[in-house]
Parts: C-alpha cells; sequence; structure tokens
C-alpha cells in the first residue's frame, strides 16, 4: 500500500496522467463530433 | 413531409446525405471500440496493480508506483514522435505521398505531447520524493523538455494555414528533424550520467509482480495511444474535409457574385 508520506505524490501522479488523458480525449472527441455535422457519411472513409 | 430535412436529427441546410446531429461516436468504427474497451480495461489494472497490488521498493518505498506510469508514459512519447517521423518520411517520399500520411504524422505528434507532458509531470511529483526538488536541469530532464517543446513547435507549424499540401510538405520535414532528438534523449542517462537514474528493467533491477504491473502499464498505454491516433487522425481527416468545404462555398460565393457584375457590364 502507498505510504501515507508519500500519498499526495503518487496518487497525483496518477490523477493527472488518467486526468490529461481523459481531457485531451473528451476534447478530440468533442471536436470530432462538431466537424462530422458538415460531413456526409458517405465521406468517412473509415465507416 | 418524412424527407431527412423535417427530421430533428439532421441540422437545417445540410445536405441530403447529411450525417444526423445526435452522431455521438463519428470517428468510431467495431474495431475502435473494441480497442477502447481493452485499453479502458488494461488501465483498470494498471491502477489496481500500480496503486495497490505491487510491492513497496526497498529503496523508494512506495514513490516506486509512479514508475508505473512515468516509464509507460515515455515509452508512448518516443514511440509517437517515431511514428511521426516515419510518417513524414513516406509523405516527403513521391511513390508513397498521401495526405493520410501527414494526419497520422500530426496525430501521432499530438498524442506524443501529450504523453510527454505527462511524462514531465509524473517525473517532477517523482523527483520530488527522491531528490527533494520538482526539477534540476540534469540531461535527463533538460533534453525531454527540449524535445516537448520541439513538439508543440511542430504542432504550432501544422497550424500555419495554407494549403494540406503546404502543411503537410513544412511539417514533414520539421519531424524528421525532430525525430533525431529522441535518441539524444533516451540515451542522455548513459551518455552524460545524469541525476536521473538509468534504465532499470534493461539492467535486470525489477522482478515479480513490479515487472507484472510495469508490462501492464506498457501494454495499456499502447492500446490507449492506438485508440487515441486512430480517432485524432479521423478527426483530422473531418476538419480537412470541413476546411475543404468552406473553400469550395467560398469560391461558389465569389463565383456568384460575379455573374451579376459582368452581366451588368455587357
Amino acid at each position: 500500500m502507498i505510504a501515507m508520506l508519500n500519498a499526495p505524490n503518487v496518487i497525483g501522479s496518477y490523477v493527472v496522467t488518467l486526468g490529461g488523458i481523459a481531457l485531451y480525449t473528451w476534447r478530440m472527441l468533442a471536436r470530432g463530433r462538431k466537424a462530422a455535422r458538415q460531413v456526409p457519411r458517405q465521406d468517412r472513409p473509415w465507416t | 413531409m418524412t424527407g431527412f430535412m423535417t427530421s430533428p436529427h439532421h441540422l437545417p441546410g445540410n445536405p441530403p446525405g447529411a450525417p444526423a446531429a445526435t452522431d455521438r461516436a463519428p470517428t468510431s468504427t467495431p474495431f475502435s471500440r473494441a480497442l477502447g474497451i481493452a485499453a479502458l480495461v488494461g488501465i483498470g489494472w494498471l491502477v489496481v496493480f500500480g496503486l495497490f497490488l505491487s510491492p513497496n521498493d526497498r529503496v523508494q518505498g512506495s514513490a516506486v508506483r509512479i514508475m508505473y506510469v512515468h516509464v509507460p508514459s515515455a515509452w508512448l512519447a518516443y514511440l509517437a514522435f517515431g511514428v511521426t517521423g516515419i510518417s513524414s518520411i513516406a509523405y516527403l517520399w513521391k511513390r508513397t505521398r498521401s495526405l493520410a500520411w501527414d494526419r497520422l504524422a500530426g496525430a501521432s505528434a499530438e498524442v506524443g505531447v501529450l504523453f510527454m507532458g505527462i511524462t514531465l509531470v509524473s517525473g517532477s511529483l517523482w523527483g520530488r520524493i527522491t531528490w527533494s526538488t520538482y526539477w534540476t536541469w540534469d540531461a535527463r530532464l533538460t533534453t525531454t523538455a527540449f524535445l516537448f517543446v520541439t513538439y508543440i513547435g511542430y504542432l504550432a507549424v501544422r497550424d500555419l494555414g495554407g494549403t494540406h499540401q503546404q502543411r503537410a510538405k513544412r511539417s514533414a520535414v520539421l519531424a524528421v528533424l525532430a525525430m533525431m532528438e529522441v535518441p539524444l534523449v533516451h540515451f542522455s542517462v548513459s551518455w552524460w550520467r545524469p541525476l536521473h537514474q538509468n534504465e532499470t528493467v534493461e539492467n535486470g533491477k525489477l522482478n515479480g509482480l513490479m515487472l507484472f504491473t510495469l508490462f501492464v502499464g506498457l501494454i495499456a498505454f499502447t492500446l490507449l495511444y492506438v485508440w487515441l491516433v486512430l480517432h485524432r487522425q479521423r478527426v483530422l481527416t473531418l476538419v480537412d474535409q470541413v476546411d475543404d468545404q468552406g473553400l469550395d462555398a467560398a469560391i461558389a460565393e465569389r463565383r456568384n457574385e460575379a455573374v451579376p457584375a459582368s452581366g451588368g457590364a455587357t
């Protein structure tokens, strides 16, 4: 288990990592949704 | 009327065949969904093993748990910048020239900057425990910060404007140059003997559950990287298409403006 002395830094590193990834993912998907409203479905090569 | 224009799921003015406004995952496919679920499961495992199940280190105590996010982040940043460099070479080579390579390079660089930023922050938090300071100008930290700033510059260059081809060409040249920094960062610990520790895994200093947890982190972050890049390059494709549509619309508008003027002159 995590010793209390180091807990803020250890937990902080996980929060920064997972929080950073989550924030980036949310912003990226929001941008995709916004752009997709103006692009017909047949113009998406991956669908 | 029962046509698509009357449907509440479509924006007014969209052309026939336009996507629904409620299309919540336009860049998603069954494969990417499966990949995303696998990455999420991997990250869940990483949190459980990294924070609770793996043992404390004899020297560093619980601070070693930062390694399970710090090392995979650094590895992913290297991988991302490598992919950016290789994609850029593929774009610059005439036989394989395609904007798809440029978009892959841009997507990978952006994700690489994210992971490099995470590496720097988690490393600072680790350094505060082991070195009693958040930052020191040793060779590994300085070269890593330099690499981070270089790729932020690369992303800024991508946003300078111009056509997609102009963007692709100038950013590809920069990416190939920037890729040369990656070995400098990686080998800085053996070339300059800085405060930063040497490679732990390669030197066999880890074993058992600690090594397993580190590999869980590496696999989870690699799956996450593939998922992020896949979606990001699809978003870039959509944004490029929107830009093209805007350009076409502007040209059509100018042509329409020109028709009455020329008609009146004759």
